[in-house]
């Protein structure tokens, strides 16, 4: 098992190689010579010549690659354009409330979706089943941002439940920090949850066709039982998969999100990154978030193995 | 007293075609520690019949009328709640398919020892002892490694053995076993017999076995009753329905058993075939469900559906032209 994991780490190499060469090349692939782009408008030929040699921008491209890929391997992400801060360090301030939304959408995603789907597929066919799936195709049809105002409006607006917007760190407690990712969460999580609780569906009634369910009824087991127990491990496969592929939704949605309700995360970072074409920090936000998916998936890979025992590696 | 009766036992699937008639009105008992075979080809209902005992049957589009008495009580009464405390515990089951009927993400000893903390109240250190336990009983070697195994790691008669473990782990009053030995190997399907048979005697339960095997009802069985069309054609004590088949499909079923190295002794002949094929059940039959397939039919057979006469001795067969204790052709 141990073994596994380090061999999967070692062939997410490649992998995190090729992330690497295409975000550096984002520079490149923008219209125009970065070094203009990076000088800005008023900019005279000799700062743009400045910011070229500064920046080594006049060195061959595989020369500037490989030392960038050095710096990185380093921990040094560069320094920031606009803000001359270094880039890791400004990753570092927004990592927590993108982490905290991720992390509370996720769980509430699983802990709602999941139920949703097993009772839609002991239910197939019934009200509740076409209510449920009524639903998750609802939530999966809204836009984020609309959901996203909609629950600010009603909840915070008019009922005045939770905040409207910000964020407080988890430092200054658990319930005011929870307090202000619920309705982000919650609009996050919609497409999110409609996803899962569909995929459930499916591998649920697949599964409850099998004999073994059968045998389960045999042998005097509840309803609970059968479905939470002897279905739903048999189910988990697609659906771990399908939580583990969500996690790129969920880093495309909390860019919008975070707009929504001016949550400082990275996803605000990235938006104001691109507005201002500061490209080193729009390398290191791809870079993070790219390896954070191949991250996932390793994970994905180790959690089948938990809930099927006939998956080994 | 019967252990258990069953009194016009009538399970009915609504279908896009019209109602499907799979149990039609069959009537039968067992006796305390008894086994009784079921018999029949294919679609004949006999799976049907057993789920039905089970209340397996999902209810709708399925519907099951008529009275299931067990130990004087009758199953088509009880709520859900009382009859998951009789599956499992007073009646229980074995499936055709050992492959599949296991669940494969659970261990062995996860799935004795689930019925036993239901039904028994025992805690999971008891349980999985007494699992070790039934995993000895059943013939298994090396009980301690094997309850913590995968079904996938066991062969197909080992599982069977697993499911006999899982069904015979609460002492039940009445083993349902259908088809229990039709996906294994030859070899293997008479050391599950003679399991079954043992731990019948050992746990003094009553067996119900469903089959299309007549082998190995020869071997079990003490009475056998044959089902044709979603009904009983006929029923008689093992050795007697051997000796003497009333019922022309009964003689045909017989017939259609090839004879063990007949060919070598030179008394081969060519094996006889009931021609045509099961009635269609979503459609009201009119006279002898056989009918259609009988070389004896007569008008009366295609106009009147005979009722069970008593042909013998604990003999009853539904054919107007089976002689009351003549020996058939």
């Amino acid at each position: 098992m141990l073994s596994y994991i380090l061999r999967r780490i070692v062939a997410t190499l490649p992998v995190m190689a090729i992330v690497a060469l295409f975000v550096f090349s984002l520079l490149y692939i923008a219209p125009g010579d970065p070094a203009v782009v990076i000088a800005g408008d008023q900019a005279s030929p000799e700062d743009v010549e400045r910011i070229r040699q500064s920046l080594g921008l006049d060195r061959p491209f595989l020369v500037q690659f490989g030392s960038w890929v050095w710096r990185i391997l380093h921990g040094d992400l560069g320094t920031s354009i606009f803000t001359n801060l270094p880039v890791s360090a400004m990753i570092g301030q927004r990592l927590g409330p993108t982490l905290s939304l991720m992390i509370v959408t996720l769980l509430l995603t699983i802990v709602v979706a999941v139920p949703l789907g097993v009772v839609a597929a002991w239910k197939a066919g019934s009200l509740i089943d076409r209510v449920i799936m009524g639903f998750a195709v609802f939530g999966f049809s809204l836009p984020v941002f609309v959901v996203g105002y909609m629950l600010a409006y009603i909840f915070a607006l008019e009922l005045e439940w939770l905040p409207v917007q910000g964020y407080t760190p988890l430092t200054q407690g658990f319930w005011p920090w929870l307090e202000n990712l619920i309705l982000p969460a919650v609009a996050l999580g919609c497409v999110y949850i409609a996803l899962v609780a569909r995929i459930t569906r499916a591998a649920m009634l697949e599964v409850l066709q099998q004999d073994y369910i059968r045998t389960a009824k045999a042998k005097g087991l509840g309803q609970g039982g059968i479905l939470f127990i002897h279905a739903l491990k048999n189910a988990a496969v697609p659906i771990v998969t399908v939580i583990g592929i969500g996690i790129a939704l969920l880093i495309g949605g909390a860019v919008v999100t975070e707009s929504v309700f001016a949550i400082p995360g990275l996803g605000r970072l990235t938006i104001d990154a691109i507005l201002r074409r500061d490209y080193p920090v729009i390398q290191g936000i791809v870079l993070l978030f790219s390896f954070v998916y191949v991250l996932v998936n390793l994970m994905i890979d180790v959690v089948y193995t938990l809930v099927d025992p006939r998956i080994r590696y | 007293m019967a252990l258990l009766e069953v009194e016009n036992l009538q399970t009915h699937f609504r279908t896009p075609g019209g109602i499907n008639r799979a149990v039609d009105g069959v009537s039968f008992h067992v006796n305390e520690g008894e086994t009784l075979a079921i018999v029949g080809e294919s679609g004949c209902g006999k799976s049907v019949t057993s789920m039905s005992l089970m209340r397996l049957i999902p209810e709708p589009p399925g519907r099951i009328a008529g009275a299931i008495r067990f130990a004087g009580r009758d199953l088509l009464q009880l709520s859900d709640r009382e009859m998951r405390a009789i599956r499992g515990n007073d009646i229980s089951m074995i499936f055709q398919e050992p492959m599949t009927s296991l669940n494969p993400v659970l261990t062995v000893g996860r799935q004795i020892r689930e019925t036993l903390m239901i039904h028994q109240g025992l805690d999971k250190h008891a349980a999985e002892a007494h699992a070790i336990e039934m995993l000895t009983l059943v013939g298994i070697p090396e009980p301690k490694r094997r309850v913590r195994e995968y079904p996938h790691q066991l062969s197909g008669g080992m599982r069977q053995r697993v499911m006999i473990a899982v069904a015979l782990a609460c002492n039940p009053k009445l083993l349902i076993a259908d088809e229990p030995t039709t996906a294994l190997d030859v070899t293997i399907q008479a050391q599950i017999l003679k399991l079954m048979l043992d731990l019948k005697r050992r746990v003094g339960a009553a067996i119900i076995l469903i089959t299309h095997d007549l082998g190995v009802v020869a071997e079990i069985a003490e009475r056998v009753m044959v089902m044709y069309a979603g009904r009983k054609v006929e029923e008689a004590p093992v050795a007697e329905l051997f000796r003497s088949p009333r019922h022309p499909y009964t003689q045909g079923l017989l017939g259609a058993v090839p004879k063990l190295g007949s060919s070598l002794a030179g008394t081969a002949t060519r094996l006889a075939e009931i021609p045509g094929q099961v009635p269609d059940l979503r459609k009201p039959i009119v006279g002898c469900v056989f009918a259609g397939r009988c070389a004896l039919a007569t008008d009366l057979c295609r106009q009147y559906a005979p009722g069970l006469e008593e042909k013998g001795p604990r003999h009853v067969a539904a054919c107007h032209y089976a002689a009351k204790g003549a020996v058939a052709a």
